[in-house]
C-alpha cells in the first residue's frame, strides 16, 4: 500500500485528516473521489490485511491457545496491534478510583483503526434517537433528523456492503429498496429463540452487518454513488469487483483477507488511493491543530514516531477523526491566545457529554440443544439475528424508568472452541465433583454448543458526570498531555440494566434455559464499565445553539470554520444502535458540506 | 524422577524426606532435572505487534519450564483426564502436556497463579503416589492412577487431599481446554467449521428436527 514518509509531504493539501478509521476513511474516500487533495496522518503503522491477518489459524496455532494477554487484549489472533485498554507509553487517568465510576478507553493504533476488528454490526439510528428531548424531555435533540441522514445511510451501506432484512420496525429504519445484500440463513439457536422467545415478547429478525453475502453490484452501484463522475465510478467498480463475498468461515474480528467485510483500509482507503489524490503518512502522532492569523486552522503538528521528530502538515481545512476522545484530546491540547481553554471551546463544552452503550449480559444452558446433530454453523463470522427494541409504547408512557431502549445481540452457536469451552461442565452435566476420563469426553460432546446468551446494548443520554479533561500532570511518551476521565452512571442506566437482565432471563427461560445465575443482582455491578462496550462517542457534540455545543449540524466547529469532526465526537447521545454506521454517514454528509463550502469560497 | 520400584510403603513424612533427598541428589547430578521453582517466570512476552499469521508451537516464544519428571507426570495426568478411545486420541497424543508447559512458562500475570498451582501440584501428586504406592504418578498402573484421581475429583475430597483436589480441578480445565482447541479435539467435540465454502445453507433438517423446528 503506497504510503508516504514525512520527507514526501506536499507543501499543502486541501484537507488534512487525522486518523484512518471509520470516520477518517469515509472522509478521505468522499473527498478524494471528488478530486480534493487529501493527507491522512495516522498514528499507527501501516498494515496489510491480505498477508497479516490470521484467518484460518486455530487457537492451537497461537501462543497460550490465543487467550488474551496484556500484549493482545482481545486474544492473539484478534486484528489489533499496538492497541488495547493499556498501551505502553500512552496512559490515561480516571478521576475516581471506584470501578463503577471508571472509564475504560480502548485505542487502536494501526492503519484502519478499530475497523480492523470491529463486529461489523451496522444498525441505523431511528427518528426517535435524534430527538430524545422531544420524546423523553431529556438529553439534547440533535440538530438533524433521521430524514437528513437517511440518504447517507443508503450510500454508506451500498458502498461498504451490508447484509440484512427490512422488517418495518418502529425506530429501526429500513434501508431503501436494493441497498441491502441478502441476509444469511439463521442458525439453530437463532431460530429456536425466534420461536420460543415470542412467549417473552422477543421479536427476532436478521441483523445488519457489513459483510458481503454475494458479490457487490459493480455495474449499477458506482453510478448511484457518484453520478456524473466517470473516474470515481470506474475506480469504485474496480474495487467492488476485487472484493469476494464471505466464504462462511472464520471470525470477522480477525480481519478479512478476502475483503468480504468492511474495514477502512481495504474498502475506503484503497479506492481513495487509486484516485491519486491521497497521501497517507503512517506513524504520525498528531499533537496539535495550528491556527493562522485569521483564527483558521492551518494544519496539524505531529510527531513522526519513526524519528521522534516533529513535523507539520498544512491544509486549507482540517478534519479530526482520531476516534472521539482522541480528537477531543487534540482540541484540548491545541491552546492559543484565541482559545486558552482548547481549540473550538468557546462554549466550554469540549470534552463534555461522553456516552457509551449501556450494556449487560446473561447466558443460559439450553438442554434442548444437547446431543445436537453435528453440523457447521460458522456462517458469517458473527451474529445473523438480533432482538430489536420494540417496547416503545411502554417507555413513551414512562413505564420503564429509563429513556430509549436496547437491543439484544446473540452469543450462541457451535463456534470454534476456545480454551474455556468446557467451563462449567461439572454443574451443567449435573455432576458432583470434577469430571474426567471417558465420562468427560462424553459430556463435553453432549453439552458443546448448548450455552447461549444475550448481550444488551442500550441508549445513553448525556449527563454532567461523564466528561474528560487534560490531566494536569501526566504526559505520554511523546510529551503530549493525556486525558483524565470522569464517569457517573445515572439511575436511568442502572434501571435499564435491571430491565435488561429481567428481559434476557425471561427470553432464555422461555427457551427452557437454565440460567447461569449471577449471584449479584446489583445493576451497578452488572453494568459494563463506561467505555467497555467501545462505543464511546461525544465530547464535541453537535447542536443548534453554539452556546451549548461544539459543532453545528455539519460537524463543523462553531468557532473555527475550516475545522471539522468526523468520528463519534459530535454525537449528542448514544442510541440503542452501534455507532459506526452513523459515524460514516455523518462523515460523508460532513465531507459533502465541506466541499460545498470550499466551492462557495467560504473555506 | 524414577523412584526405586521396590521401595517399602512409607509414611507421608518419610516420603517427603525421600523426595527432597532424591531431588537434591539429582540436582547435583543433572541440572536438567532440577525441579523448577514456582516463582514467576521472567521470560519476555510476544509484544504488542507479533506476527499473527504464523503457526506457533510451545517453546517458540518463551522457554519451557518442565523438567523431565514433571513432564512425565503431566503426560500421565493428561491421559487420565482425556484418554484415547475409538473415536479420538488422548490428550498427550496431541501435545496437551506441551501446551500446559507453555502456559505455566508464560511471562504474563494471569498465568503466574497457575504456575505455582501446577508445579506444586505435580510435586504433590508424585509424593502422594509414593506414599500410597511407592512409585511416581507416571509409573502407577492405570488402576492406581484412576483411584488417586477419583479421590481428587470427589465433590468433597478428604481434608488431606484438599490441595491436590484444587490442583486437579485446574489441571483438568487446562487439559480439556488445551485438548478441545486442537484439530483432533475439535473433531471429538463435534466442531466441524473453519472450512471455506461457497454458500451457507443454514441448519440441516436433522438439526431442526432435533429441536422441534421441523
Ligand atoms: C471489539 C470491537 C467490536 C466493535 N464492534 C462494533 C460493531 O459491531 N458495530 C459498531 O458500530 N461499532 C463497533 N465497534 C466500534 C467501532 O470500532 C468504532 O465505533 C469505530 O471504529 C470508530 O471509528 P473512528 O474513525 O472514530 O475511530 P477508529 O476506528 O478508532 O480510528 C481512529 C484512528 O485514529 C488514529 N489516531 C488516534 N490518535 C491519533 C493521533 N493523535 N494522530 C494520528 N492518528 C491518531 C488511530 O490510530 C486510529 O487508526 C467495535 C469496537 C471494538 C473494539
Ligand atoms: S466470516 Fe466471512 S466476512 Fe467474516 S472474516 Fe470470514 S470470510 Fe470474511
Amino acid at each position: 500500500m503506497p504510503n508516504i514518509t514525512s520527507d514526501k509531504l506536499q507543501d499543502s493539501y486541501d484537507v488534512v485528516i487525522v486518523g484512518s478509521g471509520a470516520g477518517g476513511g469515509q472522509t478521505a474516500y468522499t473527498l478524494t473521489m471528488e478530486g480534493l487533495k487529501v493527507l491522512i496522518l495516522e498514528a499507527g503503522r501501516s498494515f496489510d490485511v491480505q498477508t497479516e491477518v490470521a484467518m484460518l489459524q486455530l487457537p492451537s496455532h497461537a501462543p497460550l491457545r490465543g487467550e488474551k494477554t496484556p500484549d493482545k487484549q482481545y486474544g492473539f489472533h484478534d486484528c489489533s496491534i499496538n492497541s488495547g485498554w493499556d498501551i505502553p507509553g500512552e496512559p490515561y487517568t480516571n478521576a475516581s478510583k471506584a470501578p463503577v465510576d471508571e472509564f475504560r478507553w480502548w485505542r487502536q493504533r494501526m492503519m484502519g483503526g478499530r475497523t480492523n476488528h470491529w463486529g461489523r454490526i451496522t444498525l441505523r439510528n431511528g427518528p426517535y434517537d435524534f430527538k430524545p428531548r422531544t420524546r423523553f424531555g431529556l438529553g439534547f435533540d440533535w440538530p438533524i433528523s433521521y430524514d437528513d441522514i437517511a440518504p447517507y445511510y443508503d450510500k454508506v451501506e451500498m458502498l461498504i456492503g451490508v447484509f440484512g432484512s427490512n422488517d418495518g420496525l418502529e425506530n429501526s429504519p429500513d434501508s431503501s429498496p436494493g441497498v441491502l445484500q441478502p441476509a444469511p440463513k439463521l442458525r439453530v439457536g437463532e431460530l429456536y429463540a425466534q420461536k420460543h422467545g415470542k412467549k417473552a415478547g422477543a421479536h427476532i429478525v436478521s441483523i445488519h452487518r457489513a459483510v458481503l453475502t454475494q458479490p457487490q453490484d459493480a455495474n449499477t452501484l458506482p453510478a448511484k454513488l457518484h453520478p456524473g463522475n466517470a473516474k470515481a465510478q470506474a475506480i469504485l467498480a474496480d474495487s467492488m469487483r476485487t472484493r469476494s463475498p464471505c466464504f462462511w468461515a472464520t471470525d470477522c474480528h480477525r480481519g478479512c483477507a478476502i475483503r468480504a467485510n468492511y474495514d477502512s483500509q481495504t474498502v475506503h482507503l484503497r479506492p481513495a488511493l487509486a484516485t491519486g489524490n491521497l497521501d497517507i503518512l503512517p506513524n504520525a502522532m498528531a499533537r496539535e491543530v495550528t491556527l493562522d492569523k485569521k483564527g483558521r486552522a492551518s494544519g496539524v503538528t505531529f510527531i513522526d514516531k519513526t524519528t521522534g521528530r516533529e513535523g507539520h502538515a498544512k491544509g486549507r481545512a482540517v478534519v479530526l477523526a482520531a476516534s472521539s476522545q482522541e480528537s477531543v484530546r487534540l482540541l484540548l491540547n491545541s491552546k492559543s491566545s484565541a482559545f486558552p481553554q482548547g481549540l473550538a471551546n468557546s462554549s466550554g463544552k469540549v470534552g463534555k457529554y461522553i456516552t457509551d452503550s449501556v450494556s449487560s449480559s446473561l447466558s443460559a444452558y439450553i438442554p434442548a440443544f444437547e446431543g445436537m446433530p453435528i453440523h457447521n454453523e460458522d456462517g458469517a463470522g458473527g451474529p445473523h439475528a438480533y432482538v430489536p427494541w420494540t417496547l416503545h409504547a411502554q417507555n413513551a408512557k414512562g413505564q420503564l424508568g429509563f429513556p430509549g431502549g436496547y437491543h439484544l445481540e446473540f452469543t450462541t452457536g457451535r463456534q470454534m472452541p476456545s480454551l474455556n469451552v468446557i467451563n462449567g461442565i461439572d454443574s451443567r452435566a449435573g455432576h458432583d465433583g470434577v469430571l474426567f476420563g471417558a465420562k468427560l469426553k462424553e459430556e463435553a460432546r453432549r453439552t458443546y454448543g448448548c450455552q447461549m446468551g444475550f448481550g444488551a446494548q442500550g441508549t445513553m443520554l448525556p449527563n454532567d458526570g461523564c466528561f474528560t479533561e487534560i490531566d494536569p500532570e501526566l504526559k505520554d511518551q511523546w510529551g503530549i498531555p493525556v486525558l483524565r476521565f470522569h464517569w457517573k452512571w445515572t439511575d436511568f442506566e442502572l434501571n435499564q440494566v435491571r430491565h435488561q437482565q429481567q428481559r434476557i432471563r425471561e427470553i432464555l427461560e422461555a427457551m427452557g434455559g437454565r440460567i447461569s445465575a449471577k449471584a449479584d443482582n446489583d445493576p451497578a455491578k452488572l453494568i459494563r464499565r463506561g467505555g467497555e462496550v467501545i462505543h464511546e462517542v461525544g465530547g464535541a457534540i453537535m447542536g443548534a445553539d453554539r452556546e451549548i455545543s461544539v459543532t453545528n449540524q455539519w460537524s463543523q466547529t462553531w468557532d473555527v470554520k475550516n475545522l471539522f469532526m468526523a468520528d463519534g465526537a459530535p454525537f449528542a447521545s448514544t442510541a440503542d444502535k452501534n455507532p459506526t454506521l452513523t459515524i460514516m454517514a455523518l462523515a460523508w454528509r460532513m465531507a459533502d458540506h465541506l466541499m460545498d463550502e470550499m466551492k462557495k469560497g467560504n473555506i | 524422577m524414577s523412584a526405586p520400584k521396590d521401595l517399602p510403603r512409607m509414611d507421608r513424612r518419610t516420603a517427603l524426606q525421600w523426595m527432597l533427598t532424591a531431588t537434591a541428589s539429582m540436582a547435583a547430578r543433572d541440572a536438567q532435572l532440577v525441579a523448577a521453582d514456582a516463582a514467576s517466570s521472567n521470560a519476555k512476552g510476544y509484544g504488542p505487534d507479533p506476527v499473527m499469521a504464523k503457526v506457533y508451537k510451545p517453546g517458540d516464544v518463551w522457554p519451557l519450564t518442565f523438567t523431565e519428571p514433571q513432564r512425565r507426570a503431566t503426560r500421565a495426568l493428561c491421559d487420565v483426564i482425556i484418554p484415547a478411545d475409538a473415536a479420538s486420541p488422548s490428550a498427550s497424543a496431541v501435545g496437551v502436556h506441551d501446551f500446559i508447559d507453555e502456559w505455566i512458562s508464560s511471562p504474563y500475570p494471569a498465568q503466574a497463579g497457575d504456575r505455582r498451582v501446577i508445579l506444586e501440584g505435580l510435586k504433590w501428586i508424585d509424593e502422594e503416589s509414593a506414599r500410597r504406592f511407592s512409585k511416581t504418578f507416571a509409573e502407577l498402573s492405570p488402576e492406581q492412577q484412576l483411584a488417586l484421581c477419583t479421590d481428587l475429583a470427589a465433590s468433597k475430597p478428604k481434608p488431606e487431599l484438599k490441595k491436590g483436589a484444587a490442583f486437579f480441578k485446574r489441571f483438568r480445565d487446562l487439559t480439556a481446554g488445551g485438548y478441545y482447541t486442537t484439530p483432533e479435539g475439535m473433531k471429538a467435540i463435534g466442531y466441524v467449521g473453519n472450512v471455506p465454502s461457497g454458500s451457507f445453507e443454514g441448519p440441516p433438517i436433522e438439526a431442526l428436527k432435533h429441536v422441534g423446528l421441523a
